[in-house]
């Protein structure tokens, strides 16, 4: 690994702040990001934003890897931010990783 | 490790869309081979007729490119005739010797046309209408030569002689029966058909035999005679007298044939590693000759070759559509009928109408129209649901939009519209939109026009305007959408399976049904998550858990999510009375929290609109009421009227009638929401008569009435009963409720569970049998005892971290 593309992780909260299935807000001034937990613990961050009209995805139902917009149910997955198929769009993604039970996410 | 390896014979429409069925399913299950005697990839046969016709090319109907193959990873062997099964070691053999070994192995192997044994059928220029080839040929010949005769007055024969007529050739139609498509329409239809194909020039001969193909010293034909003894010239000679399943090879590899290869509701054949699906199969002593059932057949048997194991496949009934452009006629079921049946017939033969209804112990048991197919698709699902039809029996032949509400809205406007007129105002989809998505992506069914287009995917009040649309743009091609439907797509099992199995085997968890019930998905989707929720929170109450996590934004925060993703608090206003002190706590939260907008309700209470989530706690605090449920599929309000304390006309106190009922129902989940109205005498100013329980007061008493919906589509509530006692009132409304909590399918308003069950079922189990009314009402208050006000328990801390968002420290 080489400095340039080291992320720049930040703490974000416990894994257990999150529930199985659900997500959290984390409030910023450059625009809300979303932060997923899916069934086997893992953790994804998207920007709060459909990419259809702006839905805040952190609202949505969370199934597989994916999240259900609770706008106009557009399903995006959540580790690329796509929208599945057959709608077409992207929300902006950040790395996220658990680690010692701890949630850190990559905010550059 | 190496995939179990499947072939698949026969490169055609039944072939192919299992093997599409199969991997949506099961993307990498198999290996597979296919080998197709035809030199092309799969197309759609249908469209050859408008090939023939000159109003398509052949590119326009493939329906598989090689490159679907290739992307797949499928094995095509194009132009290649399977000669050989042998069973004993799993292999098949083409003709050139191309082998491949099989662990599951799919005939699809289609039908031949039937050609009629008489001499000179094997001259040149006597052909068959089957395939692309076929197709050429006629093409080719149109070119050089004039006169073609076409025996068989079927659908095949008439779209072959209605092409090559286009195609500038003089075409006689040699029909052995009276009158044409006699299998499809009655003699005064087939008459009026006969009529205006003449006016473009066919000629017929009906009741004419065949006896022979003369031919010339070249080997071609030349006339055709008849056993009357009279001939005309033919330089083309087109049969098309019928179809035989291709059953040739199964029965060589000593499978079970008879009139087609013979399958099991599985469509497996007497081998078990061996499926057939299509024309070349006897499913149940039929052999069918349309797509519909065909594709029926290959969702089944995609999903017995996937080891689901789940759908079983119970024939199909079918109805006819004649792809002559300008032609319209329609026929489906019984359409003869005979001596206990009654007829309603309506014929206007100089404007070409004709209409015939045939029913049959109350139901309508077959159709056959001609010059007018509006209703077609109706009558179609009247048929197939074999509802009783005593209700619309006056207005019947005059069509669905004769009925008014009975209908879905808009069914005969779909050919009228323009492509630019909206069809799906929710998505704004037009009907240019839907015809380009269905020809261009070649789809057959509403799911899939929902899936590429969204229309009817929303608020689904034009479902019934795409079908029409679906019908139109591919004939007899169209497919209608199942009625027991799977609940999502990540099972088979439809809503009336879910709720029995959940009941039967006392399943509480999520987890116990998605494992129990075979979910193709671990943990559901967006669709089906909240309907087991309330299937499992409304069979076992205080035993099943509530899983928050499973229900739509809305009910996990107990508010309304608004476009800006802020929240609207609509508190419980019991009967639509308020008071200064709550008023003024209103007023006094709309200024601390800057709420940008305070609106009064269609539902009789005051919204607050546009809170900030974080805010939503602290705002019910400082309220001090209740939840009012705005935000669920649950108990909203209950509209009442002034009533007998003040109104001149009042009968009855139908204010506190309302309240009563408001604090008996509070907190109630339910398949949809439910929303109920009292009035004090029938001017009726609470608009019981579109709610789902509405009740009317009268000087004796009380009116109930259910399954009233003033929403997407207006419904009128129907009568139940009339009670004499404010207690009773509650009993009756209670049980009906209990009733539609335990039995509707999730997302299904009374109106609609009503209509599955009649409203004869909802009074014998609520009216006429007390003791069940009874314990109905008794299981609804069971249900509800205990259940605290949702927003009473945030405040008091539940669900902290719905309402807390993160934020970054540094
Ligand atoms: C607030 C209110 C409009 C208003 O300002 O008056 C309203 C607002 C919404 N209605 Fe309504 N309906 C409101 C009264 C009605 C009424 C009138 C009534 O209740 O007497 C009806 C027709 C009566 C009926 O339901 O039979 C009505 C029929 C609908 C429907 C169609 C339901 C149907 O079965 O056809 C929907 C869509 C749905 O539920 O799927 C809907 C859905 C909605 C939603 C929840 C749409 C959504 O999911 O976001 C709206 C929320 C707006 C928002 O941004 O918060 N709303 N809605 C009314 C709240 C009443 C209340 O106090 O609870
Ligand atoms: C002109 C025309 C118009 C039609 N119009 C309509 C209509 O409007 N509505 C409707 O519902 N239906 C219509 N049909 C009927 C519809 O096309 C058929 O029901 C459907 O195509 C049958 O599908 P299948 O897969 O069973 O057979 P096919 O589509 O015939 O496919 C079978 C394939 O298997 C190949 N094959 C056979 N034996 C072997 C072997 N041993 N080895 C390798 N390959 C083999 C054949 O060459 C063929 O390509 C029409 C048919 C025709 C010909
Ligand atoms: S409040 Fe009701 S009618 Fe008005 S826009 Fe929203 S859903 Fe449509
Ligand atoms: S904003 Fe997300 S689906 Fe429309």
């Amino acid at each position: 690994m080489n400095a340039i593309t080291t992320p720049n992780w930040v703490q974000i909260c416990a894994l257990d702040d999150i529930p199985p299935l659900g997500s959290r807000v984390l409030q910023r001034e450059s625009g809300n990001v979303a932060i997923f937990r899916t069934a086997d613990d893992s953790v994804f961050a998207l920007l709060d934003r459909c990419p259809h009209k702006g839905g805040p995805l952190s609202q949505g139902i969370v199934h597989g890897a994916a999240v259900t917009c609770p706008l106009h149910s557009w399903n995006i997955d959540l580790a690329s931010g796509e929208a599945r198929a057959t709608d077409v769009g992207c929300a902006r993604r950040f790395a996220a990783k658990v680690e010692a039970g701890l949630v850190f996410v990559a905010l550059h | 490790m190496s995939k179990p390896k499947l072939v698949v014979i026969g490169n055609g429409m039944a072939g192919i869309r299992t093997l599409e069925e199969l991997l949506q399913l099961a993307p990498d299950q198999y290996d597979i081979t296919v080998f197709g005697a035809e030199p092309h990839p799969n197309y759609n046969r249908i469209l050859l007729s408008p090939v023939l016709a000159g109003e398509q090319a052949f590119d326009d109907i493939i329906l598989n490119p090689l490159s679907w193959y290739a992307d797949h990873g499928i094995t095509l062997h194009l132009g290649k005739t399977v000669t050989q099964i042998d069973r004993r070691n799993r292999v098949v053999r083409a003709a050139d010797g191309t082998e491949a070994a099989y662990d599951r192995l799919l005939l699809a192997t289609g039908s031949s046309p039937f050609i009629l044994p008489v001499p000179g059928k094997d001259l040149r220029g006597v052909i068959s209408y089957r395939d692309i080839f076929d197709t050429e040929t006629m093409i080719a010949t149109a070119q050089l030569k004039q006169h073609a005769v076409v025996i068989g007055g079927g659908l095949l024969g008439l779209e072959a002689a209605n092409g090559l007529k286009l195609r500038g050739m003089s075409v006689t139609v040699v029909h052995l029966g009276d009158w044409l498509l006699d299998k499809q329409l009655d003699i005064p239809a087939g008459k009026l058909l006969q009529a205006s194909l003449e006016q473009r020039g066919l000629q017929f001969l009906l009741a004419h035999q065949t006896a022979e193909i003369a031919g010339n010293a070249a080997g071609e034909a030349v006339a055709v005679r008849f056993k009357n003894g009279t001939e005309i010239p033919a330089d083309l000679v087109v049969m098309a007298v019928g179809i035989r399943p291709n059953q040739a090879l199964a029965e060589s590899a000593g499978l079970y044939c008879n009139r087609g290869i013979v399958v099991s509701d599985a469509l497996q054949t007497f081998d078990p590693r061996i499926y057939a699906v299509g024309e070349c199969v006897n499913h149940r002593g039929t052999a069918y000759g349309l797509v519909a059932p065909l594709f029926e057949m290959a969702k089944v048997c995609a999903n017995h070759l996937a080891h689901l194991g789940i759908g079983q496949y119970k024939g199909s009934v079918l109805s006819t559509k004649l792809k002559v452009t300008g032609i319209d006629l329609f026929s489906a079921g019984d359409f003869m009928g005979c001596a206990d049946s009654e007829d309603i017939v309506l014929s206007d033969p100089a404007g070409g109408v004709y209409k015939k209804l045939v029913i049959k112990d109350d139901q309508l048991v077959g159709a056959c129209l001609y010059g007018d197919t509006t209703d077609g698709a109706w009558y179609f699902k009247l048929l197939k649901e074999g509802r009783k039809i005593n209700d619309l029996r006056d207005h019947l032949m005059f069509g669905e939009s004769s009925i008014g509400d009975a209908g879905t809205q808009g069914q005969n406007r779909a050919m009228a519209m323009q492509d630019s007129d909206e069809v799906c105002g929710c998505n704004g989809v037009c009907k240019g939109n839907i015809v380009k998505a269905i020809k261009d992506k070649g789809l057959f069914t509403v799911d899939d026009v929902k899936k590429h287009t969204k229309a009817a995917s929303s608020c689904g009040s034009c479902t019934g305007l795409v079908e029409q649309i679906l019908m139109n743009t591919l004939g007899s091609s169209f497919q209608e959408t199942p009625k027991t439907k799977a609940v999502c797509g990540c099972t088979d099992h439809n809503h009336g399976d879910v709720r029995r199995v959940i009941r039967e085997h006392h399943l509480l968890t999520h987890q116990a049904v998605y494992q129990f019930m075979e979910w193709r998905t671990p943990n559901g989707c967006a669709t089906c998550r909240p309907a087991i929720n309330y299937y499992l929170l409304s069979t076992w109450p205080k035993e099943a858990i509530d899983d928050p996590q499973s229900r739509f934004i809305n009910e996990r925060a107990h508010a309304n999510i608004q476009k800006d993703g802020t929240f609207s608090v609509i508190p419980q206003m019991k009967g639509g009375v308020t008071n200064a002190s709550e008023l003024r706590r209103i007023a006094d939260v709309a200024d601390k929290y800057a709420i940008p907008m305070v609106k009064v309700t269609g539902g009789q209470r005051i919204d607050l609109l546009g809170v900030k989530k974080e805010d939503l706690v602290n705002v019910w605090a400082d309220l001090g009421m209740q939840s009012g449920h705005a935000y669920g599929k649950s108990i909203r309000t209950v509209k009442t009227c002034v009533g007998s304390e003040f109104c001149r006309f009042g009968t009855q106190n139908s204010t506190q009638m309302g309240i009563d009922l408001e604090t008996m129902l509070a907190n109630m989940w339910s398949p949809h929401k439910v929303k109920l109205a009292v009035s004090g005498c029938p001017r009726n100013c609470a608009e019981s008569g579109i709610k789902d329980v509405g009740i009317i007061a009268v000087d004796s008493g009380w009116e109930l009435y259910v399954g009233g919906n003033g929403g997407i589509k207006t419904e009128v509530a129907q009568f139940l009963c009339k009670v004499k006692t404010a207690e009773e009132v509650k009993e009756y409304s209670g049980a009906f409720l209990q009733l539609y909590r335990e039995e509707a399918y999730y997302l299904d308003r009374t109106v609609h569970y009503i209509a599955r069950v009649g409203l004869d079922y909802i009074k014998a189990r609520v009216v006429d049998d007390s003791a069940n009314r009874k314990a109905l009402h008794e299981r609804l208050l069971f249900s509800l005892e205990g259940l605290r006000d949702p927003w009473a328990e945030r405040i008091a801390g539940k669900q902290k971290h719905e309402f807390i968002p993160l934020k970054v420290l540094a």
